[in-house]
């Protein structure tokens, strides 16, 4: 049978001469496997760091030539493992002899990095000492120019200006939200009752974004590492390598970036392995990076639970020290023989400080002050019971305990820096005699006076539970949310009564829907809040006067967060919830200003701002005058207000003449097809008349029944 | 005025039709009988009984002597609105949702479910005003044109046209002779769940799960304006007298019991036609509302609720006096 025709030239057409395309060709789809790939091209590459160049042997005839390779091998052999035929000494065809140099391969790049280290100097006989080197870095040595050649100066390009948000003239603040798959930033303008998009971007992350902590620059995390952008365009400042990352933390002075990204070990039994990179936020270059199994790095929680069970990463990781121009990180560690140990690192070098951890058993956890290089490390108590549990103030470098305090049969402590550093509030959960229930009470350290003094707090009910504990910011105060029901009772503290400088009970607030407090950044006032669970009750509290000045709700709110100069509170629903995303911003004495729905809604961020050093003298000047300033202000809000309403007016007015005209024109389109109509209506043979019916109101008085009773005396 | 409560379905409400004159109304709910009410008083005149299963829509010719019902049972039924007797009964064999007279009432415009993989149609019968004369005779069939379920099909100007909504978000246009698609418009993200047209048949206003509402151009569909809301919604519709939509729904059947009361959204939302702001709520129902139409004379306005309850809300004397600021 004849095949088929189609419209091929089947005649004179040979097999033979078509010309398939290369089979590396991807015809321009990259395929999955492509990083695998590049991961073996990878490999092939340290194939020659696995060469080792031995300098400096003795220059031999060809009869000793064997004799030396053995004294070679031998040595080397015992360091690493070396390949087979991997010795090899070039010899000089003229003289016979060899040139006094060894080539040595070992069976992986990291074997050949510890020959390298060593045989260094190892030495052979009085005038014979090794010189060694990785033949990959003999490599780059001899690929550098012998001449030395003036780099090229670039031209100077002006970036943008990185603080143009703090130059806002009305002295607003931005905030970011993140929903779907936008990012957008705004400025939160309350006078006009909106907020004021600056940027937004789809697609700008891909898993979440972050400030920086003076609010310089955004984050943004990718799979193949971090971004950072910042100024008025919010361009592109610098990026970070690093494949996979999960979780990033800035510095305190941002001059660090620390990422973390875990992987499954290629080797099934072993638990995941995890890269921790310390980079530096202006060159991107990775300065330190620390790399190991997952679980080596779950230390957190102290030593009676089996390492790597404790199944979250505590984060961040590496704790910086604040207010000290980020000269020192440290992290939690656990050192060979399974102690718990503090590894202090010092910037820039990013070593060890004083190449020692300090060791200290069983700690739980550590916290940095708040404003000074000191930190407050918590040790559990011993197994066997020898040891009580410790608190205890270490100074960094000098490593000189402060100040430290043992606490008995504790089950738990937490620890609560002042934000300004000035005190520190230990809650401590202890057992009762009988080990089974436990009760709380706090333990206060005044670290702003001298020798740092104790105290102690007990609340009436020693038994009720702890829900929450917040230091007033800027001020002497703090307040304890406690009770076992629903509506658990909040009771507020000085630090400073009077001249005595005691803890003193200010009052308490009973019967409450909250489950946590958020103070302003300026102290003073405070929201009581009932999250999640208690349908978001939000309570505006002034503790100066106790006085209670709003109680409003958001429903099923999630999260408050106050701007950075606490003017203003933001609420928000994130999408933990189904319904009711978005965020409601209020203005600090509990007035709603505006509300924005968005569906699936992740993240509310203020822009931090720097903090800003005007000094006593002129602080106290402004306090002085501001009566004189508010004046000022209060007349640019009004008529930046009559400004907004006289252009909402005018663009209502716009829409109505726009309606008008609409209709006008259906009104033209009707008149054309009214007379058909009209037939059609009549059709249905039911007309309604032109004029609407008028109604007429005819009161009608009805007697129902008449009936005489003699009313009873 | 305390709005009216209406207790006579058991089962959720579906559909509510004014008579042109606005003195009854009928309303359609997932149990078998369409009921109707005096419009002003809430006091019930009587069922439709016959059906067998919910009925999805209806409507009043204008005369009100006749009522027409589409039901899941698979039937069309006409009805003399007074008596509650049924005339004729057209029968099919997949269920009927929307139906709508024609103007002039030669016509019946009807839509049909996908079922056992029967596609969603549109049809038209024809109607007869004299009983004896009427049969069943389908003038038009276009089951080619929509990807799911047809939520409502209405009558464009003169009959010429007809308009669908459909659950893919798409608005279309078809000629009504030929049954040709003239225009499709994409207009929401998520099922358009309902649509109204104002008396003029001058826009369209639509209802989507996607949480808008949106004011078309009915004869171009352009979107005139949108209406965010913070639910998804099931209904809207245009006031006949003043510049105001009413707009309802809230979280889906199956979620509300995963929140509090509050947190379904079951209020009737008020909206400026013009500006798109929100001028207020009106709060009743304890279940998603699935319908709310404005009487005729634009002074109540009536909602059904997945709770089974027909709520007729007068408004205040300041409705009509008040300018929206």
């Amino acid at each position: 049978m004849e095949p088929e025709r189609t419209g091929w030239p089947w005649d004179g057409f040979n097999i033979e001469e078509v010309e398939l395309p290369d089979q590396s060709d991807d015809y321009g789809v990259p395929s999955d496997d492509e990083e695998d790939f590049n991961a073996e091209e990878i490999q092939k590459d340290e194939g020659f760091s696995c060469v080792v160049v031995v300098d400096n042997l003795p220059v031999i005839g060809i009869e000793k030539y064997e004799k030396l390779l053995g004294v070679l091998k031998k040595i080397f052999s015992q360091i690493g493992e070396v390949h087979e035929d991997g010795l090899y000494m070039p010899v000089d065809e003229q003289t016979k002899k060899t040139k006094g140099f060894a080539f040595i391969e070992f069976a992986n790049p990291d074997q050949a990095k510890i020959a390298r280290q060593q045989a260094e100097g190892y030495k052979l006989d009085k005038s014979h000492t090794f010189k060694c080197n990785l033949l990959k870095e003999v490599e780059d040595m001899s690929a550098t120019p012998e001449e030395y050649k003036e780099p090229e100066l670039k031209d100077f390009v002006r970036k943008d200006n990185l603080y143009s948000w703090m130059l806002d003239a009305r002295g607003r603040d931005q905030f970011a939200v993140r929903y779907q798959d936008m990012t957008e930033i705004h400025w939160n303008d309350p006078k006009t009752g909106t907020s004021e998009d600056v940027y937004s971007r789809s697609f700008w992350t891909e898993s979440y974004v972050q400030w920086s902590p003076q609010g310089t620059m955004l984050a943004t995390v990718h799979r193949q590492g971090a971004q950072v952008w910042g100024g008025e365009e919010f361009s592109r400042i610098q990026r970070f390598g690093h494949s996979k990352v999960q979780l990033i933390d800035f510095s305190p002075c941002e001059k660090y970036l620390v990422s973390y990204s875990s992987q499954e070990s290629p080797n099934p039994r072993e638990g995941p392995m995890a890269v921790f990179n310390v980079s530096d936020l202006k060159s991107g270059q990775t300065l330190r990076s620390f790399k190991g199994k997952l679980s080596d790095f779950m230390v957190a929680g102290g030593e009676h639970k089996a390492p790597g069970v404790e199944g979250a990463l505590q984060w961040p990781l590496f704790k910086w020290c604040q207010g000290n121009d980020d000269k020192y990180f440290a992290r939690l560690a656990r050192n060979k023989s399974g102690k718990t140990m503090i590894s202090v690192y010092e910037t820039p070098e990013m070593g060890l400080l004083e190449k020692k951890s300090l060791q200290m058993e069983h700690i739980v956890d550590f916290h940095w002050s708040p404003t000074q290089a000191l930190m407050c490390v918590y040790q559990a108590a011993s197994p066997d019971g020898n040891q009580p549990a410790r608190v205890s103030l270490v100074e960094i470098p000098s490593r000189s305990e402060i100040k430290s305090k043992n606490l008995f049969s504790v089950k738990d402590v937490t620890v609560h820096w002042h934000p300004d550093g000035t005190y520190l509030a230990l809650q401590v959960s202890r057992f009762t005699k009988s080990g089974k229930t436990s009760y709380n009470g706090f333990e206060f350290f005044r670290v702003g006076e001298r020798n740092t003094p104790m105290e102690v707090l007990e609340l009436e009910k020693k038994q009720e539970k702890i829900v929450s504990f917040a230091w007033e910011p800027k001020g002497h105060r703090f307040a304890i949310v406690h009770g076992d029901g629903a509506r658990p009772d909040v009771s507020f503290y000085t630090m400073q009564d009077g001249q005595k400088g005691q803890i003193k009970h200010l009052g308490t607030l009973h019967g409450r829907p909250v489950t946590s407090l958020h103070w302003s950044p300026q102290g003073k006032f405070l929201i009581i809040a009932g999250l999640k669970g208690l349908n978001g009750q939000l309570e505006f509290f002034n503790v100066n006067d106790m006085d209670t000045m709003a109680i409003n709700e958001h429903f099923m709110c999630t999260n408050v967060d106050w701007d950075p100069t606490g003017r203003y509170v933001a609420t928000s629903v994130t999408s933990v919830h189904q319904m009711e995303n978005g965020y409601i911003v209020w203005s600090f004495l509990g007035q709603q200003l505006y509300k924005v729905n968005r569906d699936r809604f992740f993240q509310f961020l203020w822009r931090p701002r720097m903090p800003l050093d005007l000094g006593k003298d002129k602080e106290n000047e402004i306090q002085k005058n501001l009566k004189k300033y508010s004046k000022r202000f209060e007349a640019e809000d009004e008529t930046l207000k009559s400004q907004a309403d006289v252009e909402k007016m005018e663009e209502r007015k716009n829409m109505e003449t726009e309606w008008a005209d609409f209709l006008e024109s259906k009104k033209k389109v009707f008149e054309e097809i009214r007379e058909e109509h009209e037939a059609l209506v009549r059709l249905s043979g039911y007309v309604e008349s032109e004029q609407s019916a008028q109604t007429e109101e005819i009161e009608v008085e009805e007697v129902v029944s008449v009936k005489e009773e003699k009313m009873p005396r | 005025m305390r709005p009216l409560l209406l207790k006579g379905h058991t089962r959720p409400l579906t559909f509510i039709k004014y008579n042109l004159d606005g003195d009854v109304l009928v309303s359609c709910a997932k149990d078998h009988r369409p009921t109707l009410w005096y419009a002003d008083s809430g006091e019930r005149i009587g069922t439709y009984k016959g059906h067998n299963g919910a009925t999805w829509s209806c409507d009043i010719t204008r005369d009100s002597t006749r009522l027409v019902t589409a039901s899941a049972d698979s039937t069309v039924k006409l009805w003399n609105l007074a008596t509650g007797e049924c005339i004729y009964t057209y029968e099919f064999d997949i269920p009927c949702r929307s139906v709508s007279f024609s103007l002039g009432e030669e016509y019946i415009l009807l839509t049909t479910d996908a079922f056992m993989g029967v596609p969603p149609a549109v049809r038209i019968l024809k109607h007869s005003k004299d009983t004896e004369e009427q049969t069943h005779e389908e003038v038009l069939l276009v089951n080619d044109a929509h990807p799911g379920r047809i939520t409502r099909a209405m009558w464009g100007r003169l009959n010429k046209t007809f308009v669908t909504s459909c659950e893919d978000g798409l608005v279309r246009k078809f000629d009504a002779s030929t049954g040709k698609l003239l225009n499709s418009v994409k207009i929401h993200d998520k099922s358009i769940q309902m649509m109204d047209m104002d008396r003029d048949q001058n826009t369209i206003i639509t209802a989507s799960q996607d949480k808008t509402s949106k004011l078309l151009d009915a004869d171009t569909f352009e979107v005139l304006k949108t209406y965010q809301c913070d639910r998804p919604l099931n209904t809207a519709a245009i006031s006949p007298i003043r510049d105001h939509i009413a707009l309802g729904g809230g979280q889906d059947a199956a979620s509300v019991t995963t929140s509090a009361g509050q947190a379904g959204k079951f209020e009737v939302v008020l909206y400026h036609k013009l500006f798109m702001e929100m001028f207020g709520t009106v709060r009743g129902h304890f279940g998603p509302l699935n319908f709310v139409a404005f009487s005729p004379n634009g002074k109540s306005f009536t909602t059904g609720g997945e709770d089974g309850y027909v709520r007729v809300h007068h408004f205040d004397s300041d409705y009509f006096e008040q300018e929206f600021a």
